[in-house]
């Protein structure tokens, strides 16, 4: 029996994302216009693919109490990259997606470098390095163009035997291959342990530099995996400013929904993974309702406001006010 | 056995140079090295009406930064500056349009608006202990929400009020613009408040140990929410002054002074993480900021070049002098 | 005991910070199988050397030799594969991870790149049990775990690394009475299987029970080594402050009733299950100890009359008058007038990077400001006059306060609290972790303030300083005041009988 309980108290934060997801889905699927059906489902999901991709790539940052400004800058020069690269025969296709991960990987190890050697706060070094990689986006696509490789994109954009979106279905794949194993490798609980407390994790022993470095890299390479499903959406790069600055923000807003603690040390990107998936579905909700999309950017306000004055309600039971503080 | 001294009596002048901050030095030095560059790239640089006016655009980011400065000292930090800056400018013109009254209420609106929302993300931070990385951002997303269903998608039509004009643009000293004048009062009031009331200092010991802050019986949580209302109010006399100097409000105006906001605090010696930091250091880092754009746009390199360059000059800035012991 | 070869050996270490000598060429042998006490004041140097040994910092000059090899330590890691590991006060443990993954932290078992949970999980039990910590589960997070089982998990972890030396440091002021039987039986064990052990406490009777040889530190230098129990505890002391030692305590006064009302009474006070029903009263010119086991309310006591806990229960009377204290805003206001020296100087009490100056004025404003304007000359007289009294060892008032001695710095957090005048003072274990020089300073302060007419209220794990300094003592247990022992009524004995709520022959008095 207690088993179960250590159990439920870990996974508590990811639960609750699950919970909020399914509840917002639900509401969704059942007032949509054109009801429950595969077509809906594939359409939602192709929309939350890529802030998924992106708030896994946060969660993993923010697990070693740092953040990333950059992701969502990461996803904008993947993006224009890819359109560029990702063309021609299968295998210049291929080597056109490896070069674009490639690149991914490579922005989040200067983050993790400079964050780690130069020894800057992540806050203020990612938004520089953000505004140094929106700078390459707006050098490969100073207009709005390029091309892809369809039958890759309809691929991956499509469905799986009919029913399964493949976009998801890429979610789960990334989930397993990418956050599954590092978590549960030596690197990847350092990685907690950083963000719970550096100080005991380095005079335990931990691998922080390793667990901060390959923390800040897997997160650009996620990133440039959701720069990859973009392209496949949209068939065209783009360096938009407003749209790379929402999907930092949202990825923020994702892995606090996801139950991923901003302090560090605690939760997972399976969370972050619905919680991302919730807000999007949240902000869809409008559409289904049929509401003046001008009042679309109030409603995602107000809704992320409700679901982060959330953990405000537990401050209820706190009795010995000295909780508050860290 | 005691050698208890008390602190001597040392000429004023003397002691404030050796607290100096070293990275306020090492910030007034760069200022220098541009002024430099700049005058290499065209003698028209050093002209006295060129830096009068590279002062006057600092000025507005200067009455920004000043609210983030705080925000930051109490180990915070403001993502709302966006929208509430525009909101400070919609909200103003638009009172502006409603007669001779209307005229005259404009500006202290358009600070009130500021005020209010400073103080929901200052009750969310202090009262509800929400993390005021994602309070600040909702907050901004509803305030967007706000002003996009105000404006009805379009651009604001309102203009701005003869005074709001003045402020921006005038000069009660001749040559010296009035928005210079604007930010050495508020400059001058804050500095005034850190140095010298139970406020400020109740600021930086909160930024320090907000733990032992509370211990000694300060009330931590009334400054921490004031603190967040001031930063509203600044950010959006900020929009009112922009508003002025455009002659109108317009739609993302405020986009361009979040980080550029967070990087001149920073910039300037005050600790990311709170608790240090004097306002001459935030001087230093907007003056810095505006003339680092300014030959950027001089030497007519691209959008993608500059943000290149910003991105770099930042982070080669903080290795100089902005790391953290290790 | 004939000096076999050394295990470990130090010799002319020295470790300068700044201007300041930490460790002044001082040497040290470690036997295996024997237990090694080290005594000294705070800045004597021993937290110097245990950083030394363990990697945390580099020697300035001088050379370890670990089984005759000549070793030198780059960091913790390197000296914990050696074989040199530490027990901390619970700094090297990570809050949100398990405690199984926080026992095998730095060597967990892998499968396949990852690790293997079960084998992690076995090898946990196995050394909680080895550490006597068996009944602790190894799922539990760390952070849920009260600060006595977090020692033991700590324990358990500096067993699983297989030490050849085992160094704790201040590694049983946390535990509870029970834990510290079996800690100790561990160790005991431990120096039978030929572990070489290294204590480092300032608890004379343990030191008593488990040394076999001690040496003493000061100032930076090895001043002497002997057998255990071969120096009486005067002697010991006096090698350690290196003067003659001789009261401790400041005489009490005769007490005389006044019939005024009590400077502070509490009627029924409960909170949560942690406070049950206690009453008593304080008045001014007394001090009371708060004794018993550690964490069995006495903390949470001074917190709720310090207006941090929220929910209580029961009636706070101030000179008589009822009372409502919500937060420490209205605890030291002047109609309460009440003040609390928290038990963690470095993360409650202080700002530590801010200067002595702000430190001292955190409490104070509305002494020196007015319409929260401060007046600069008012000020830097008040803190001027409080250094000089409390004899603050300073440079300057702008000095940052991290750069002072432990016993300065809880100096100044006294001082912050007296430069608003209290009227009672709440006080959470002041003395612990202070040289012994500093503790008397500090106990003639609290007579003195308490002739002058302030109440003052001591928790002290310290049996000495409560039958030293207390004219009442209120021993609790499990949340309730057991006993009031008033006066010469104050004994070991007594203290301890009523600390494990076992009946004396000698009569309560019930308050």
């Amino acid at each position: 029996m207690t088993e179960w309980r250590y159990w439920f108290s870990e996974q508590r934060g990811t639960l609750l994302a699950i919970g909020i997801f399914a509840a917002m889905f639900l509401i969704y699927s059942t007032n949509h216009p054109a009801g429950f059906s595969v077509n809906m489902v594939q359409t939602a999901a192709n929309k939350a693919t890529l802030l998924a991709f992106v708030a896994m790539a946060q969660a993993i940052v923010v697990i070693t109490a740092g953040i990333d400004l950059s992701v969502g800058m990461i996803l904008t020069l993947t993006n224009c990259l890819a359109s560029w690269i990702v063309v021609g025969t299968a295998t210049e296709t291929a080597l056109g997606v490896i070069g674009v991960l490639g690149t991914g990987l490579l922005c989040g190890m200067i983050n993790g470098a400079v964050v780690i050697f130069g020894r800057l706060q992540p806050i203020v070094t990612t938004i520089a390095t953000g505004a140094m990689y929106y700078g390459i986006a707006l050098f490969l696509r100073p207009n709005p163009g390029g091309s892809v490789n369809e039958t890759l994109a309809d691929a991956l954009t499509g469905r799986l035997f009919g029913v399964l979106p493949t976009s998801l279905v890429a979610l789960a794949v990334a989930a397993l291959v990418i956050w599954v194993p590092y978590s549960r490798s030596v690197v990847g609980r350092a990685a907690f342990a950083t963000g719970s407390s550096e100080v005991a994790a380095y005079m335990s022993g931990a691998p922080i530099r390793a667990a901060k470095f390959t923390a800040y890299a897997l997160a650009g390479l996620l990133s440039a995996i959701g720069g990859l499903f973009l392209t496949f959406f949209s068939y065209t790069g783009e360096a938009a400013y407003a749209s790379g600055n929402a999907y930092t923000l949202f990825s923020i807003a994702a892995v606090v929904l996801g139950g991923v603690s901003l302090m560090g040390g605690r939760g997972s990107a399976i969370g972050a993974i619905f919680g991302a998936l919730a807000f999007r579905t949240i902000g869809d909700l409008l559409f289904v309702f049929d509401l003046d999309p001008l009042w679309q950017p109030l409603f995602q306000g107000i809704v992320l406001m409700l679901a982060v004055s959330i953990g405000a309600f537990g401050l209820v039971r706190v009795r010995n006010r000295l909780e508050w503080f860290g | 056995m005691s050698e208890a001294t008390a602190s001597r009596s040392i000429p004023r002048g003397i002691a404030m140079l050796r607290r100096l901050d070293p990275a306020v030095a090492a910030s007034f030095g760069c200022i220098l090295l541009l002024l430099l560059l700049g005058s290499l790239y065209s003698r028209s640089f050093l002209s006295p009406e060129y830096l009068l006016q590279q002062l006057k655009v600092a000025s507005f980011l200067g009455v920004i930064a000043t609210g983030m400065m705080l925000v930051i000292l109490l180990g915070q930090i403001d993502l709302s500056v966006p929208w509430v800056v525009t909101t400070g400018a919609m909200m103003a013109c638009a009172a502006a349009g409603h007669g001779t009254t209307g005229a005259i209420i404009a500006i202290p609106w358009g600070i009130l608006c500021g005020v209010a929302i400073g103080l929901v993300n200052g009750i969310g931070v202090a009262y509800l202990r929400i993390p005021s990385m994602i309070i600040t951002l909702a907050t901004n997303a509803v305030a967007q929400g706000l002003m996009v269903a105000y404006t009805g998608g379009f651009s604001p039509q309102d203009a701005a009020s003869k005074a709001m004009r003045y402020l921006a643009t005038g000069n009660v000293v001749p040559s010296l613009p009035n928005a210079v004048l604007v930010w050495a009062v508020i400059g001058g009031a804050a500095i005034w408040i850190l140095s010298r009331t139970t406020f400020g200092r109740a600021i930086y010991a909160i930024g320090n140990r907000e733990r032992a802050a509370y211990l000694s019986g300060i009330d931590t949580r009334r400054v921490t929410m004031l603190a967040f209302a001031l930063s509203g109010g600044l950010s959006a006399f900020g929009g009112v002054l922009l508003a002025g100097y455009a002659s109108k409000a317009a739609q993302s105006m405020g986009d361009a002074y979040l980080l550029p906001s967070i990087a001149a605090v920073v910039l300037g010696g005050t600790h990311i993480l709170g608790g240090r930091g004097s306002y001459l250091g935030t001087v230093a880092g907007v003056v810095l900021i505006t003339l680092l754009q300014s030959i950027l746009s001089v030497m007519q390199i691209s959008e993608a070049g500059r943000q290149l360059i910003y991105g770099a000059v930042i982070i080669l800035m903080l290795l100089i002098y902005g790391r953290q012991k290790a | 005991m004939i000096a076999a070869e050394p295990l470990f050996r130090a010799e002319r270490l020295s470790k300068r910070y700044g201007g300041v000598v930490a460790l002044d060429r001082a040497d040290l042998e470690v036997h295996p199988g024997r237990i090694h006490a080290i005594l000294g004041e705070n800045g004597a140097g021993k937290s110097t050397l245990i950083k030394l040994m363990v990697g945390v910092v580099a020697p300035d000059e001088g050379r370890m030799t670990l089984e005759g090899r000549e070793v030198a330590f780059a960091r913790p890691a390197a000296a914990t594969d050696a074989g040199v590991v530490c027990i901390f006060q619970e700094l090297s443990l990570i809050p949100d991870l398990s405690v199984a993954d926080n026992i095998m932290i730095s060597h967990p078992p892998t499968r396949l790149g990852m690790i293997d949970r079960r084998a992690q999980r076995r090898l946990a039990e196995e050394a909680l049990a080895r550490a006597g910590a068996g009944d602790i589960h190894p799922r539990a997070l760390v952070k849920d775990l009260p600060l006595s089982r977090r020692q033991m998990v700590e324990i358990a972890k500096a067993l699983s690394r297989q030490p050849k030396i085992l160094i704790l440091d201040e590694a049983t002021s946390a535990l509870t009475a029970s834990d510290v039987t079996k800690v100790f039986e561990v160790l005991k064990r431990l120096r039978a299987e030929g572990l070489a052990l290294l204590y480092i406490s300032h608890r004379m009777h343990e030191i008593a029970e488990l040394a076999d040889e001690c040496t003493v530190f000061r100032n930076g230098r090895r001043i002497s080594t002997f057998a255990a129990g071969s120096k009486t505890d005067p002697e010991v002391i006096e090698l350690m402050i290196g003067r003659e030692y001789k009261h401790v305590f400041p005489d009490k006064p005769e007490r005389k009733a006044d019939g005024r009302s009590p400077a502070l009474q509490c009627r029924s006070l409960t909170w949560n299950d942690r406070l049950k029903d206690i009453s008593f009263s304080l008045h001014a010119g007394e001090i009371i100890g708060l004794g018993g086991l550690d964490g069995q309310g006495q903390r949470e006591l001074l917190l709720a009359l310090f207006g941090v806990l929220r929910g209580c229960r029961g009636d706070i009377l101030i000179d008589g008058d009822k009372v409502q204290i919500e937060s420490p805003v209205t605890a030291k206001s002047e109609r309460v007038g009440l003040a609390l020296i928290p038990e963690d100087r470095k993360t409650e009490g202080l700002m530590l990077p801010m200067s002595v100056r702000d430190n001292l004025s955190a409490a104070a404003f509305d002494r020196f400001a007015r319409f929260g304007v401060i007046d600069r000359q008012r000020q830097s007289a008040l803190i001027d006059e409080m250094i000089r009294l409390i004899e603050i060892k300073t440079a300057s008032a702008d000095l940052a306060v991290s750069a002072l001695s432990g016993g300065n710095q809880q100096k100044v957090v006294i001082a912050k609290w007296l430069m608003n005048k209290p009227r009672i003072i709440l006080l959470n274990d002041p003395t612990r972790g202070i040289d012994v020089g500093t503790k008397q300073e500090i106990y003639r302060l609290l007579r003195r303030l308490a002739d002058d007419g302030a109440a003052i209220l001591l928790y002290s794990t310290d049996y000495d300083e409560l039958i030293g300094c207390c004219d009442r003592v209120l021993v609790m247990y499990d949340g309730a005041i057991r006993r009031e022992l008033s006066g010469a009524e104050i004994t070991e004995r007594a203290l301890v009988s009523s600390a494990l709520n076992v009946h004396d022959s000698e009569p309560a008095s019930v308050p």
